[in-house]
């Protein structure tokens, strides 16, 4: 590893110049992937005290997948995602507050409190969901990326999706048509190895990185685990896809510290106690960078606990306010079910009359 | 006003609204080189370009998927299944995407998309080749489902389908698309969704049905005259948003309806309607309202047989007859 001399004289490991980051941004990503595990912490905390329903699969443990990915990214840049999306739409700029409200259902949250936690939505920053059902928003990012083309811009879509994604229809179909029409799209897989409690192998008779090979779209492997990674390779990647390249593919590995979602069981009979604790002792993102950072002397753990207790607050803040968010009242109940409720005939069939 | 035929119709008003707006596209199997399977694209590659008039795979949930993608982010895609039979296979972007994303994000995102293609059976093409969906569609909020009869009703409605906001299932008929008819010349010729047509006029019976099955319809209500039995014929033209006042105006009249639809019975479009006049004109009624429907089973091959399962002139004749009391 190069070395440098800091200010101070001492010899320093120069971790950043490998991956051409500069130290404010380092610090940025370990202030963002900070944010994100306290929200996720803050969101599991209210989960279990009844404050958020349904289903609610928390990000924990793949933050630097997240921020090293996004952070890559121009602002007219779409992504879109599957329904471990909280902290995705927090990296591309949807306020935690307004995301903390949708996961209490309120009307301050993204989606008015119709979505809920799998359905978070930021149209005006271009995050584009949200998606519940395993695949189903390959197609559309490979929609967007139609209309960039179209229209001769050139945005960039990033579509992630989980390893169990990898096996619909969905998935094949849309890398197809995206290397037939050269479509500026990056498939991501999110690979923390289990879909819900089904180890990827399981299921798979091929590697990850080969699932695009038979389309003609180029695969990378990264390691999500190491944000630096992750962003270096997302920036080589987003401008070789915005000069034209055509969709690329990337296997990035990561792992989940919790369960599926907030109802499963953390481990169980499909992966051990032992597994999830190694993993957590020896890949933690925020661990690595930090161990980067104090090793390049960017950071101390005074400077460390400055930036947590930032996150921490961040965090605290979007519970409160979405606390203090009203419930959607009754009158939202049929409000954007159409875009255009049509002058004429009835499009409501529960009794309910047009005058 | 000149005389096209469906299919002719269907392209003029393609070609029509390709010109008004250029964030219409066509995409779908065959639609391009091959002029489209039943050559409703006819001629619109060499017009629009390949960028516009756009070959798919056979992929029926992918290509859909895309199309409701570029909807979101304000492209107004026209995508053509070969017949409805096969867009099956992209249900769950037509009902868990195109038709609720409007409503998941409360509101930001329009999806202006048309799916279209024929429905129904056409002559021994078999069970998988012979279903009309409508039902699939108009049990879910959140989807337009429109089915014009006539080359005027092609026409007027498909261009009011690429101008509205929302998903339209917009359902043609394969054995539809060389019936001719008078067709506007008018570009801004737009009927409404939502307005039902009265394609003939009777004061006996009322005759209420949809798509291809007006033809079935007339042909009964011709019979019905020579015995000088009158039937009004109501055409919906579009099943959500339904007309419900054309239907409450046509019951009033005659006080004795049958439902002709091509689909089967269970949950059929004929069993929400029965269901909204009993609710909401009870007191109107001469007799129980009859449907005419294809039989409940899949569709049969054999000739004899499919003509068995279909709905006929005759069955809606006796069906008549018997809410007549004749």
């Amino acid at each position: 590893m190069a070395e440098t001399k800091t200010r101070k004289g001492a010899v320093k490991a120069d971790v950043l110049k490998p991956y051409g980051v500069t130290p404010e941004l380092a610090l940025e990503l370990m202030r963002d992937m900070l944010l994100y595990r306290r929200f996720e912490e803050k969101a599991e905390e209210a989960y279990a005290i009844g404050k958020i329903g349904g289903f609610c699969h928390l990000h924990i443990g793949q933050e630097g997948a997240a921020a090293g990915s996004i952070k890559a990214l121009r602002e007219d840049d779409y992504i879109i995602s599957a329904y471990r999306e909280h902290t995705q739409a927090i990296a591309k700029g949807v306020p935690p507050n307004a995301v903390m409200a949708e996961l209490y259902g309120r009307v301050g949250g993204a989606s008015g409190g119709k979505g809920g936690s799998m359905h978070i939505f930021g149209a005006h920053v271009r995050f584009m969901g949200g998606h519940g059902i395993v695949g189903a928003q390959v197609p559309l990012a490979t929609g967007f990326g139609w209309k960039i083309k179209y229209r001769g811009e050139d945005s960039v879509v990033v579509c992630y999706m989980g390893d169990a994604a990898v096996n619909q229809g969905a998935f094949h179909e849309s890398l197809n048509m995206a290397a037939v029409w050269d479509l500026p799209v990056i498939y991501v897989v999110e690979n923390n190895q289990y879909g819900m409690g089904t180890a990827f192998e399981r299921v798979s008779d091929t590697d990850m990185q080969h699932k695009s090979t038979a389309h003609g779209v180029p695969g990378t492997s990264v390691d999500g685990q190491d944000v630096l990674a992750t962003y270096a390779l997302f920036r080589k990647l987003a401008q070789e896809v915005r000069d034209g390249s055509g969709p690329k593919f990337v296997n990035l590995e990561t792992y989940r510290f919790r369960g599926h979602s907030m109802s499963d069981p953390v481990s169980g009979t499909y992966r051990s106690t032992e597994e999830v604790e190694r993993r957590k002792k020896e890949d933690d993102p925020i661990a690595i960078l930090r161990d980067k950072l104090f090793a390049g002397g960017f950071l101390d753990q005074t400077g460390l606990e400055e930036l947590d207790g930032e996150a921490r607050r961040i965090a605290n803040e979007a519970a409160e306010f979405a606390e203090s968010s009203p419930a959607p009242g009754p009158e939202a109940l049929y409000r954007n079910v159409w875009a255009v409720e049509n002058p004429h005939g009835r499009l409501y069939f529960d009794g309910r009359r047009r005058d | 006003m000149a005389v096209l035929t469906y299919r002719e119709a269907l392209n003029q008003a393609l070609r029509e609204e390709m010109h008004r707006d250029p964030d219409v596209f066509l995409m779908g199997e065959e639609v391009a080189e091959y002029d489209g399977a039943y050559k409703v694209s006819k001629g619109l590659l060499a017009e629009f370009g390949p960028n516009r008039v756009v070959d798919s795979p056979i992929s029926e949930l992918g290509f859909a998927g895309l199309g409701v993608g570029a909807a979101m982010v304000g492209l107004r895609p026209v995508i053509e299944f070969m017949t409805f039979n096969f867009a099956h296979l992209a249900l769950d972007q037509v009902l868990n995407n195109a038709a609720k994303l409007h409503y998941m994000s409360d509101g930001q995102f329009d999806i202006p998309i048309v799916f279209r293609g024929p429905t129904g059976a056409a002559l021994q093409l078999a069970a998988q080749h012979s279903q009309a969906c409508e039902t699939y569609y108009t049990h879910a909020p959140g989807c337009k489902v429109v089915t014009p009869g006539t080359p005027a009703d092609a026409k007027g409605l498909l261009k009011a389908a690429i101008r509205d906001d929302d998903p339209v299932i917009f359902m043609e008929g394969e054995l539809l698309y060389n019936t001719k008819g008078e067709v506007p010349d008018d570009e801004d010729f737009v009927i409404p969704l939502g307005v039902a047509d009265l394609k003939r006029e009777g004061s006996d019976v009322s005759i209420i049905t949809h798509g291809k099955m007006i033809h079935v319809a007339l042909q009964a209500a011709t019979k019905l005259e020579k015995d000088g039995v009158q039937a009004d014929v109501l055409d919906l033209r579009s099943i959500r948003p339904l007309d419900m006042d054309a239907i409450l105006t046509t019951v009033a009249k005659t006080n004795r309806v049958v439902y002709l639809e091509e689909g089967w019975p269970y949950a059929g479009t004929g069993a929400q309607i029965v269901s909204m006049i009993q609710e909401e004109a009870f007191d109107e009624l001469d007799a129980p309202i009859l449907r005419v429907t294809q039989a409940d089973i899949p569709m049969p091959y054999a000739k004899n047989l499919e003509i068995l399962a279909k709905p006929s002139a005759e069955r809606v004749v006796e069906a008549c007859n018997k809410v007549l009391y004749r």
